[in-house]
């Protein structure tokens, strides 16, 4: 016989309500083993992969990937003996924990915490879920308000007045709503769930638009739209460069600048037995350039302390690199990038991105950065104007290198081009300090042999 | 890269290398000289059921069976090491990660659990019959019990007799940022002053939950204990013949009468503070690779492989012990009930107590006010 066991949201740390969902390990059907990582979830300490607790085959995924779950919430079924034939499976029983009336003597195995339908004990974490927090009915108060949860009618409902008004704007007729709230209230998430349902179809022009375009997403009321909660490394994205954005005044100069020389460098060194099985590309030499000129120019490898009214001088270099990711924006750092020979530069850089790709940066890698490199040229991009990475001086936009007529020995060639733009803060770094350290990083691109003099 | 607060100039005593090897001390060497292939092997699956017990507890926290798991990940060679140096009538003083100790005391790893599920203040077992303390959760608290008790033993007699069967000592275990506590320097000031048949068995796993070692101290912390005149010998704690030789010497001390010895085992918290802790955010996966490679069970099998003395049978019934150890464990975890509201009120005093008695029967009596109450057996604790 199948035999559905559910896993609830545990506290993963000590006093957490809640987690979101990051990433699934398991779908519908899979088979899965005790203690095999079923899912990652990002709490507000960290993040961490669940074990399951059963061996069976997975039969419910009970939310999804971007939902914040309340801890003591069920968030996959997993059926531990699938040998019978398989019934219906339960409705999501999330539903009965938000459901359960505060005052209802119906509701008080589930009320009480104690679990004492299926004999759990209530572990420490637990008690601050959804329905833990309601009170236990003393036996004084033998008062009964019996309230029926699922039809009740337009004049007794119960909802608060935002509520109220929220289903007056969306045109919802708050006696058709399912209540789910504490004692039958309907709550706000009742109305714009009963909203989506009716008129996102109604008002649906072209097939399929009543679908989200993104799996994290739900569809407006207008059927128009989709809206997707900010979450993670977006948000923290959004932050930092609002942060960012309206606290440095960002200036940016531009260099266009014939990298034929590099190019040949990173050609020579490609075959070199050195270099063997190390990645070599023109954004390596712009990162040794970019040592290079931090060198001559410490100034601008600082950052400015609002709280002490200082400016910060680092005496090293943590060699930030923007890359793109699944999961969104990330710019890890190279520790002490300022120690280290070409080619152990390489292997950095080939890590970090590896590193990245594989959504494994942690915090710590992406933290004191000191200046950074962001390599639109990847994307075919000429050039942009960075903003910078909070907390750092200077960023460096790397442009796309293509073969371009230019002249060369007063003859118009064809030559390898690119343009470099460094934005910078201006409240500690002068134009000519921009210019002379963008000049610089230029100088050895054009003639990396440059480097030779100032190295 | 260099780990955190790793000194060059500092000894440290290592008897086994990361790849393996066996290395000669003068001092320490004969002190394992006893320990045969079937020693070693016994060393090996202490340390490999320790840390699938270890894992197991870490995959209950993330399943919500229990509200809190602190990792000895990384530190089994310092503790099954050191905890296989006692002798039976020797008592010990664990912190809350000592879970190697305790496995070589013979505590069933089900009842270190009921503390860290919420059903037990201490646990199952009876300290005195183990000689295996409760564990403190407060840092440094217990090394002045531990104190305490070995000035205890003094008065009873128990230490200097040259019986062997009587002489005892007392051992206890705390972290490299317990150091910084005032309770272990007072600990260190009386264990000196009153020669107390004391081993400090410092474990110097590099963090304070986010603090480095090196932001607890400017020197190494085996001159910590010098500081206060006790002998005092840092040994590589992910070595785990050395950290038994070096505590068979430290226990040997105190027996004897010959006071207390402060040792720094240098090891690693391969994992998390505890299960609330996310050490991404601190520390560097470079370094956590640098200890990855110095893993305390990885250079045991080395050795025993190299030996010829790891036959693929006694690999193989090893995984299947300890299989079945987690599975256990897991039924047994998972069956643990809520105790009784009232049983909070049996540990307040030792002896029966008129104000407890009248809370007690207050409490109970608000407890049977409640409709539900009887329906939830015991439940009511949460």
């Amino acid at each position: 016989m199948p035999k559905f066991e559910s896993f609830r949201m545990p506290d993963a740390g000590e006093g957490l309500t809640e987690a979101e969902i990051v990433a699934w390990h398991v779908a519908v059907g899979d088979p899965v083993r005790v203690n095999q990582t079923i899912v990652e979830i990002e709490t507000a300490k960290s993040i961490v992969d669940l074990p399951s607790p059963f061996a069976g085959v997975v039969t419910a995924l009970l939310a999804e990937v971007g939902d914040t779950v309340d801890v003591g919430t069920p968030i996959i079924t997993i059926d531990v003996d699938p040998t019978g034939p398989t019934p219906e499976i339960a409705a999501r029983p999330a539903l009965e924990l938000d459901a359960a009336p505060a005052a209802t003597p119906d509701a008080t195995p589930e009320a009480a915490g104690a679990g004492a339908g299926d004999g759990e004990a209530v572990l420490v974490g637990y008690g601050i879920s959804g329905a833990a927090v309601a009170r236990r009915p003393r036996r004084a108060s033998a008062v009964v308000v019996h309230v029926d949860g699922t039809a009740a009618s337009p004049s007794r409902v119960l909802a608060k007045p935002p509520v109220r008004k929220l289903a007056r704007d969306l045109g919802v007729d708050l006696g058709a709503v399912v209540p789910t709230g504490p004692g039958g209230i309907v709550t706000r998430e009742d109305v714009v769930a009963k909203s989506d349902q009716g008129e996102a179809r109604a008002l649906t022009t072209y097939p399929g638009d009543d679908q989200p375009w993104l799996a994290s997403g739900k569809v407006s009321a207008g059927g128009r739209q989709t809206r997707v909660p900010v979450k993670s490394v977006r948000k923290r994205t959004a932050e930092a460069m609002v942060t960012s954005a309206f606290t440095a005044p960002h200036v940016t100069v531009f260099h266009t600048i014939d990298v034929t020389k590099t190019m040949k460098l990173v050609a020579r060194l490609r075959a070199d037995k050195e270099f063997a099985g190390v990645r070599v590309t023109p954004l390596l030499i712009t990162a040794k350039a970019m040592l290079l000129a931090v060198h001559r120019h410490p100034d601008i490898n600082a950052s400015w302390d609002d709280a002490t009214q200082e400016i910060v001088y680092k005496h090293y270099v943590n060699l930030g690199i923007a890359a793109s990711t699944p999961r969104g924006l990330v710019v890890p750092n190279i520790k002490d990038a300022h120690r280290m020979g070409l080619k152990e530069l390489a292997q950095s850089i080939a890590d970090l991105t590896a590193t990245a790709r594989s959504g494994r940066t942690s915090p710590t890698d992406m933290s004191d950065g000191t200046i950074t490199i962001t390599n639109v040229g990847v994307f075919g991009i000429d050039t942009g104007t960075p903003i910078l990475n909070p907390g750092e001086a200077a960023i460096l936009a790397f442009g796309a290198i293509r073969e371009q007529p230019w002249v060369h020995h007063g003859k118009v060639k064809k030559r390898w081009v690119t343009q470099l733009a460094l934005s910078f803060d201006h409240r500690l770094v002068d134009g000519a300090l921009g210019a002379l350290f963008l000049s610089d990083v230029a100088a050895v691109l054009a003639d990396p042999s440059q480097a030779l003099v100032w190295g | 890269m260099i780990p955190t607060g790793d000194r060059t100039d500092v000894d440290t005593v290592q008897l086994l290398t990361p790849s393996g090897e066996r290395l000669d001390h003068p001092d320490y060497s004969p002190r394992i000289a006893h320990l045969g292939p079937d020693a070693l092997r016994g060393l090996y699956r202490d340390m490999v059921l320790v840390r699938r017990f270890d894992n197991e507890a870490t995959s209950l926290q993330r399943q919500g069976e229990l509200a809190l798991w602190a990792q000895c990940l990384g530190q089994e060679a310092a503790q099954v090491g050191s905890g296989r140096a006692l002798a039976p009538h020797d008592y010990a003083f664990p912190s809350y990660r000592e879970h190697g100790v305790a496995h070589t005391r013979g505590i069933d790893p089900t009842d270190i659990l009921r503390l860290f599920r919420g059903v037990d203040h201490g646990g199952g077992w009876d300290p005195t019959e183990r000689g295996f303390h409760l564990y403190t959760l407060v840092i440094a608290a217990h090394t002045l019990h531990a104190t305490g008790y070995a000035m205890g033993l003094q008065r009873d007699g128990l230490v200097g007799t040259g019986d062997p069967e009587r002489d005892s000592a007392v051992i206890t275990y705390f972290g490299d940022g317990a150091t910084s506590q005032g309770d272990l320097n007072e600990s260190l000031v009386f264990a000196a002053v009153n020669n107390a048949p004391l081993v400090l068995f410092c474990q110097n796993n590099q963090w304070a939950i986010s603090e480095p070692t090196t932001r607890q101290s400017r020197v190494p912390l085996v001159k910590r204990g010098e500081g206060f005149g006790i002998p005092s010998v840092r040994v590589d704690g992910n070595d785990v013949l050395a950290t038994y030789a070096v505590t068979a010497e430290a226990l040997d001390r105190a027996r004897s009468g010959g006071g207390p010895t402060f040792i720094e085992a240098f090891t690693y918290r391969m994992g998390a503070h505890t299960t609330s802790d996310d050490p991404t955010r601190y520390r560097s996966s470079a370094e956590e690779e640098y200890w990855r490679q110095r893993d305390p069970i990885e250079r045991l099998r080395r050795l025993l492989v190299a030996d010829g003395e790891l036959p693929d049978t006694f690999v193989a019934e090893l995984e299947a012990e300890a299989e079945a150890r987690g599975e256990q464990l897991r039924t047994a975890v998972r069956a643990m009930q809520a105790p009784a509201a009232a049983q909070m009120f049996d540990h307040v005093y030792a002896s029966p107590h008129a104000v407890v008695e009248s809370e007690r029967a207050w409490f109970t009596e608000y407890e049977a006010s409640f409709l539900d109450a009887g329906a939830t057996d015991g439940g009511t604790h949460r």
